[in-house]
């Protein structure tokens, strides 16, 4: 790039007080308009999938759960439906619905730790105190059953760990209840709230041709009128047996993630309380003991969408292979689309809006010393998709295009 | 000499910098507190403000390679000196020491912090200091007008109680109550927003937005030279209602009850900020702007109007 061509950029990271994460947005800006970003992530790669080769199948939930610290229910979950999947094992339905009651209670926390996060990037402080204190329960609650307020390490294969004890329903329905009521209560001052109006909506739109462009998924797809819900779509644990909706809204903009958000939270609360009352009688596991080679996938909805496992098996008591796509892997990217051309203080807005969660999809970048990226993101992705052609010929793969699909 | 020296006493100690500090931390304990008990914190200490600048105070001075030195440390001393002049004049007026046409004086000298931000956050050579600046010059645009024009409907309330030449002071003006009469109030409210701005707070805290730009206008300043900037908040914590209080709200008088009454003017100016500081998010720079000119700018060329029409066929409450 020649000196003559370059124009100021605002650097969003990689240490920025927007997100606690380290991330590093460039946003070429044009006074306060934003006419270019360039995403770059990566400052926390952890190895977990290679890490995940060196245990045993039944330490890897642990592992997993710690990949974020908030999707820490639904990544175990979709690594041991893959497990599962290998080694053919069905978990009594005991315990597809304790993992039901599990990964609800996080999508509530989730939700409402977005709905105060996204209060304080407007600064709103007071929605942001409010919402973490209605979230506070929901943690109890999780500590209660599991032990722990975040890394529930609940799930194994073949069942779950630690059982919903009976006498503990009767208080849970009643603090669900509790948090049902707070939860509408600020779902509708936040909707009511005519400078919040004026501050989200018709901001970062994300189109719906867009989003399908880009293959987002959970509430950033339900907002831009994409209503997909691997619930629905894939029913896993005890979904299918629930009365529910998949809540979507057609506008795409900040506002109509928030309410889907908002609306999925009060959703949940109600899908807990029924899988509670539904709660059968029962062992909380299987015995399983071995898993035959094999390869498998497992999904799980969580707060922020598709999460994505994949497992094989040589029979041995270790996974040869494991590969995590966590929903932020295919939001974040969309950014492209939601950013430009919007004011500086709407595209720190739209950024968080997805609740990116950077360190669950970190990919690599080589760098060599200090300065010089040789492969960034793209040109990674790039050799990996050679690499697939590549991998598909050697092995007589048909001819596979994208719209096929 | 004996005059120099008390002059010296009034600025620098009582009334002056060291009591206006002193009630300006006070302030800023009470912004914070106050804020926590509506968001369901705790809150700090009494002494949580003044512990965060003497902390500062004590901290390494970073200077930016890049910055223009001289403007860069000289900025923050340029706001401060401006905020303590400005309550000074006030505390003037207040004890009635008076000049004509310090109500003047004291506009001139309001301008002078955010002034200083825009040259410091210039010269400090950061991209987001540059949009720091640039907002805050946006802003201070879209504020000063409302502000004036509030003041003028006041003037104008005032000028046919007030004998010829007097219509300027602050002392005279102190006297009534403008805020007792609908265009009053309507100035009042726009005077009360333009203050929100100029301290910095929700919904107008555009210029150093922490999630966007990083506290923008003040993102290099560290160490003594932040403490300055606190300081300069701090102190305009203090001059700013104060000067609601004098124009809009009768002033604080000399006996025991008035001062008391005056305590408490100033504490319900002040809470009302804190309150409007946290029932809102931040508005971005082009709505602030619309807000100012068109809303503001609008309902004050009512009051001008009416407040006109009251003086002309003399209907007080108008």
């Amino acid at each position: 790039m020649t000196e003559a061509v370059r124009k100021p950029v605002l650097a969003v990271g990689p240490f920025h007080p927007l997100q606690e994460e380290m991330e590093f947005f460039q946003l070429t800006v044009d006074g306060e308009i934003v006419t270019d970003i360039d995403v770059r992530i990566s400052y926390n790669h952890r190895g977990i999938e290679k890490l995940s080769e060196g245990l045993q199948f039944d330490q890897v939930p642990f592992l997993v759960s710690r990949i974020c610290g908030i999707c820490s229910a639904s990544h175990p979950l979709a690594y041991v439906q893959a497990v599962e999947e290998i080694a053919g094992v069905e978990p009594p339905e005991r315990a597809l619905y304790v993992r039901t009651i599990i990964n609800e209670l996080e999508r509530i926390h989730s939700h409402l730790l977005w709905v105060g996060l996204a209060g304080h990037f407007i600064g709103y402080d007071t929605v942001f105190m409010w919402a973490w204190k209605y979230r506070e329960p929901v943690l109890d609650l999780l500590e209660e059953i599991t032990g722990n307020r975040n890394n529930y390490g609940n799930v194994k294969v073949g069942g779950c760990r630690e059982d919903i004890p009976d006498e503990l329903v009767p208080k849970m329905l009643k603090e669900l209840d509790a948090i049902e009521k707070k939860t509408e209560m600020l779902t509708k001052a936040v909707l009511d709230d005519p400078v919040i109006h004026a501050r989200l909506k018709g901001v970062g739109v994300l189109k719906k041709e867009d989003g399908i462009k880009f293959a987002v998924t959970g509430p950033t797809a339900r907002g831009s009128g994409i209503a997909i819900d691997v619930r629905r779509d894939d029913p896993y644990a005890a979904y299918s047996d629930l009365d529910w909706q998949v809540i979507s809204q057609p506008e795409g903009d900040v506002f109509a993630k928030a309410v889907v958000r908002l609306l999925e939270t009060i959703e949940a609360a109600k899908m807990t309380r029924q899988a509670l009352k539904k709660l059968p009688k029962g062992p909380v596991a299987v015995e399983v003991k071995e898993i035959p080679p094999g390869e498998g996938c497992g999904h799980a909805e969580a707060p922020r969408g598709e999460t994505f496992h994949y497992v094989r098996s040589d029979g041995g008591n270790r996974p040869v292979r494991h590969k995590v796509r966590a929903p932020s892997f295919v939001n974040v990217p969309s950014f492209k689309a939601s950013c430009i051309g919007e004011s500086i203080a709407d595209v720190t807005i739209t950024l968080a809006a997805v609740d990116p969660c950077y360190s669950c999809t970190e990919r690599m970048a080589v760098v060599d010393g200090r300065r010089n990226v040789i492969h960034d993101y793209a040109s990674l992705l790039q050799m990996s998709r050679a690499k697939t052609t590549r991998l598909r010929k050697e092995i007589g793969a048909p001819e596979m295009k994208l719209e096929d699909i | 000499m004996i005059q120099a020296l008390t002059n010296l006493f009034w600025i620098l100690i009582f009334p002056g910098f060291v009591f206006t500090l002193a009630v300006g931390l006070v302030a800023a304990w009470l912004v914070r507190k106050v804020s926590a008990l509506v968001q369901y914190r705790v809150g700090p200490p009494v002494y949580q403000p003044a512990a965060d600048v003497m902390k500062l105070l004590g901290k390494e001075i970073l200077i930016p390679q890049d910055a223009q030195r001289a403007v860069f440390v000289a900025a923050p001393l340029i706001g401060l000196s401006g905020v303590l002049l400005l309550s000074t004049v006030l505390w003037l007026a207040l004890a009635q020491r008076e000049f004509v046409g310090d109500i003047i004086v004291a506009i001139y000298v309001m301008v002078l912090p955010s002034l200083a931000l825009i040259l410091g956050s210039s010269a400090s050579s950061s991209p987001h200091a540059a949009i720091g600046a640039g907002r805050e010059m946006k802003l201070v645009l879209s504020y000063e007008l409302p502000l004036l024009l509030a003041f003028v409907v006041v003037i104008i309330k005032t000028s046919g109680a007030l004998e010829a030449g007097e219509q300027l002071s602050l002392v005279a003006i102190a006297q009534h109550t403008p805020v007792l009469s609908i265009s009053g109030m309507l100035a009042f409210i726009v005077a009360l927003l333009c203050v929100q701005a100029k301290l910095g707070f929700v919904p107008f805290d555009i210029a150093e937005s922490e999630s966007e730009v990083a506290s923008g206008v003040m993102i290099e300043y560290s160490g003594a030279l932040l403490a300055l900037w606190k300081l300069m908040q701090t102190l305009m914590l203090v001059a700013l209602p104060l000067f609601l209080v004098t124009v809009f709200l009768g002033g604080i008088g000399t006996s025991v009850a008035s001062v008391l009454g005056g305590v408490g003017k100033y504490v319900l100016v002040l809470v009302l900020v804190i309150l409007i500081k946290n029932t809102n998010p931040r508005v971005r720079i082009d709505q602030a702007m619309r807000f100012f000119w068109f809303y503001c700018g609008t309902a004050l060329l009512a009051a001008v109007v009416l407040a006109t029409l009251g003086n002309y066929y003399g209907v007080g409450w108008l």
